[in-house]
C-alpha cells in the first residue's frame, strides 16, 4: 500500500534538472510522476518511478544524492469537494502531511493524490477505516499507461 | 576504561628539567638566550642586523630584551637557502631535514648530533607524558624522509625504550595486518591518518574499536578537539596532541600530558611568544596570537623570534601534573589564512568546526568573501558553501532548511559572525590533493593580511 519515492538534492542553477534526468533516460526508466520543492538556493526532486531500485543506482552512480521515502498514493473523486473529504479524515485522526502532489489521473473521474506523512503505516490504517484505499504500485503502474 | 590506560600515569620523562621552579626557569632561559645571542651573530642575516641595532649579548640583560632581536621569517630562510642560518661547519652536521613546501620552496633544516640527542630527548617528555611506558610496542604511522615527523618520533620512542614498528604512512590495509598480529598499544601519525585507519578497518569488517591500540599521539596538521573526540570514539582510544614545526626542531615543541590542559611547551629550550600577527605585540595571556619562537639550544641552525604563522593561545597557570612550563592550546589557524570580515578575524578551521559540530564528519566547504556595492559604501559578505552528503539529506524541505539554519547559528556561536550557507550538490567543490584551498575573496584588499 506504500510506494516508494526517490528525492534528490539539486542545486537552483540553469540546467541543474537536466542531467538527473537524462541519467534515468538513459537506462530506460519511465518517470510516473515527479515534483519538485525549490528554494532560491537549491531544490529537491521527488520522483515515483516503477524501477525506484535501479533508478536510485543509476542517479547515485551520477553522483547525486539520493535519498528513498515511502509515500502513499490515493486516489479521489475528481469533482469539487474530492480532496477536501480524504483531508478531513485526515485532519480528524490528527494524521500530519509533510507534503503532498498530484498525479495524472488515469480516469477522467478520479484524480491520484501522493501523500509523505510522517508514519505512513498509520495514515494508511486512518484511510482504510474510513474505507479510502491507498493504491499500489501495480495499480499505479496500470494508470501510468 | 583499560586498567593500564595512560590518564593513570604521571611520569615525567626529566622531572629536574619538567618542574623547574618559574625563577629557575627564567634564569636558565636567560642565559642561554645570551648563550644564543653571543654565537648567533656569525650569522649574516642576523649579523647585519646587531650591527645596526647595536645588540650584544651584554645588552640582553632580562627576557624582555628578546624583543630587542629580530623576527625571522620563512622567507628569510628562502632568501638563504639552504645553509644561510647555520652556525656550525658542514662537517658537523649530522642529518637534514626539509619543510613540505606546500606553500613555496621547500626549506631545509640541519641537525647537530647534540641536536638529535635533544630532539630525541623531547620528544621522550611528551611521549611519556602521555602514558608511553618502556614496555608498549608503538606503531608509527608517520612519513619517514625529510618530514619530521617519522624520524622525531622514531627516536623519541627508541629513547623511552618502547618497541617501534616504523610502519610509515600509506597502505592502510598493511597498517592493519601489522596492528593486528604485533598487537601495539600506541599508535603514531596524523589526526586525519588514524581516522583513515578506522574507515580501512570498517571496510574489512573489522570493528576499529576492537584494534589493540590505547592510546595514541597525533600532531603533524592542525585539528579540532572535535576531532579528537571522533579518533576517541572510533577507535576507543585516547588522543593526544603535540606540536612542532621542522624549522625549530620538529615535533616536540610541545605536548600534551594526562591533564589534556593544553600543550607543555618545552620552554628551557624554546622561548615562545605570542603576538598580535599585524602589530606584532604580545596579546594578552590566554588570547589567540601568532606564535613566534626562539630556538634557545639549537646548535645547528637556531633561530630568533621565528614567526610560526600558527595562532594559539597560552597559558600560565599551574597544571596539576606539577610540570611547570608554559602550556599552548591546539593551533587554532594560521595568520596568512586569517580573513578579516566585518572587522571580525575568521580562520577556515573555524568554518571546519562549525561543520562538525552539525554533522559530525569533515565536509566539503567553499568559502566565499565579496564586498559588494560602491567603494565604501559596502559591507563584506560571507558565503559558505557546504557540499550535500547522503547523512545530510532529507526529502523535507523544512529539514534542509533547519540544517542551513543550523549550519548558520554553529558558524556564529564559533566564530561570531553571520554567514550565507549554500548547500551544494555533492562533488561540485574542487578537490585537493595537497593542502586545500578554502578561501575565495574576491574584495581586493590590498590592506588586506598578507605573508610577507
Amino acid at each position: 500500500m506504500k510506494l516508494q519515492q526517490l528525492s534528490l538534492f539539486l542545486e537552483n542553477r540553469p540546467g541543474r534538472l537536466d542531467a538527473p534526468l537524462e541519467a534515468i533516460a538513459a537506462a530506460g526508466i519511465n518517470i510516473l510522476t515527479l515534483s519538485l520543492a525549490d528554494t532560491a538556493q537549491f531544490g529537491i526532486l521527488r520522483l515515483i518511478v516503477r524501477d525506484w531500485d535501479k533508478a536510485k543506482q543509476v542517479l547515485e552512480d551520477g553522483g547525486w544524492v539520493v535519498n528513498l521515502t515511502e509515500v502513499v498514493a490515493v486516489d479521489v473523486e475528481d469533482r469539487p469537494g474530492g480532496l477536501a473529504e480524504v483531508l478531513k479524515v485526515l485532519d480528524q485522526a490528527g494524521v500530519n502531511i509533510e507534503y503532498m502532489y498530484a498525479f495524472s489521473s488515469y480516469r477522467p473521474d478520479k484524480a491520484i493524490l501522493i501523500f509523505r506523512f510522517e508514519d505512513p503505516d498509520q495514515a494508511v490504517k486512518v484511510l482504510l477505516d474510513q474505507g479510502i484505499r491507498a493504491l499500489d504500485g501495480d495499480e499505479l503502474i496500470h494508470a501510468d499507461g | 576504561m583499560q586498567d593500564s590506560s595512560p590518564a593513570s600515569h604521571t611520569a615525567i620523562w626529566d622531572t629536574e628539567a619538567e618542574t623547574l621552579p618559574t625563577p629557575q626557569r627564567q634564569a636558565l632561559q636567560l642565559e642561554r638566550l645570551q648563550a644564543l645571542v653571543a654565537r648567533i651573530g656569525q650569522v649574516p642575516f642576523y649579523r647585519s642586523h646587531f650591527l645596526r641595532h647595536d645588540i650584544s649579548p651584554a645588552r640582553i640583560r632580562t627576557l624582555d630584551d628578546l624583543h630587542r632581536l629580530p623576527f625571522t621569517t620563512k622567507e628569510d630562510l628562502r632568501r638563504h637557502h639552504p645553509f644561510g642560518f647555520l652556525t656550525v661547519p658542514r662537517s658537523d652536521v649530522a642529518r637534514i631535514h626539509g619543510s613540505s613546501g606546500t606553500t613555496g620552496t621547500p626549506t631545509f633544516v640541519a641537525y647537530t648530533k647534540k641536536d638529535l640527542t635533544l630532539w630525541a630527548d623531547l620528544c621522550a617528555r611528551f611521549l611519556v607524558a602521555g602514558g608511553l611506558q618502556p614496555q608498549h610496542t608503538v606503531q608509527v604511522a608517520f612519513g619517514y624522509g625529510l618530514f619530521t615527523g617519522g624520524f622525531g618520533l622514531h627516536y623519541g620512542i627508541e629513547r623511552v625504550g618502547a618497541a617501534i614498528i616504523p610502519a610509515a604512512a600509506g597502505n592502510t590495509r598493511r597498517q592493519l595486518t601489522i596492528m593486528r598480529e604485533l598487537n601495539p598499544e600506541v599508535l603514531i601519525c596524523t589526526p586525519s591518518y588514524a581516522l583513515t585507519i578506522a574507515d580501512g578497518a570498517r571496510e574489512l569488517g573489522i570493528d576499529p574499536r576492537s584494534l589493540p591500540i590505547r592510546f595514541g599521539h597525533f600532531g603533524g596538521e592542525p585539528w579540532t578537539e572535535d576531532l579528537r573526540l571522533e579518533i576517541e570514539q572510533q577507535l576507543d582510544i585516547q588522543a593526544f596532541n603535540n606540536y612542532g614545526l621542522s624549522e625549530v626542531i620538529g615535533p616536540g615543541v610541545s605536548g600534551e600530558c594526562s591533564e589534556r590542559t593544553g600543550m607543555h611547551i618545552q620552554d628551557d629550550h624554546f622561548l615562545v611568544e605570542c603576538l598580535d600577527s599585524e602589530t606584532l605585540e604580545p596579546v594578552p595571556e590566554g588570547e589567540p596570537g601568532e606564535l613566534v619562537i626562539t630556538s634557545l639550544t639549537r646548535e645547528a641552525m637556531p633561530l630568533l623570534r621565528y614567526r610560526t604563522r600558527d595562532i594559539a593561545r597560552l597559558y600560565r597557570d599551574p597544571c596539576p601534573c606539577g610540570r611547570t612550563s608554559l602550556r599552548m592550546s591546539r593551533v587554532t589557524g594560521r595568520s596568512d589564512d586569517m580573513l578579516i570580515i566585518r572587522g571580525v578575524n575568521l580562520f577556515p578551521s573555524q568554518i571546519e568546526e562549525a561543520l562538525l559540530r552539525v554533522e559530525g564528519t569533515t565536509a566539503h566547504y567553499l568559502i566565499e568573501v565579496d564586498r559588494p556595492g560602491t567603494p565604501g559604501r559596502s559591507m563584506d559578505e560571507l558565503t559558505v558553501k557546504v557540499e550535500i552528503h547522503r547523512e545530510m539529506f532529507s526529502d523535507r524541505m523544512d529539514r534542509m532548511q533547519a540544517l542551513r539554519e543550523r549550519i548558520g547559528s554553529e558558524i556564529h556561536a564559533i566564530a561570531g559572525i553571520r554567514a550565507r550557507v549554500e548547500l551544494v550538490e555533492p562533488r561540485s567543490l574542487e578537490r585537493f590533493v595537497g593542502k586545500a584551498k578554502r578561501v575565495i575573496d574576491r574584495r581586493n584588499l590590498n590592506d588586506g593580511p598578507k605573508a610577507p
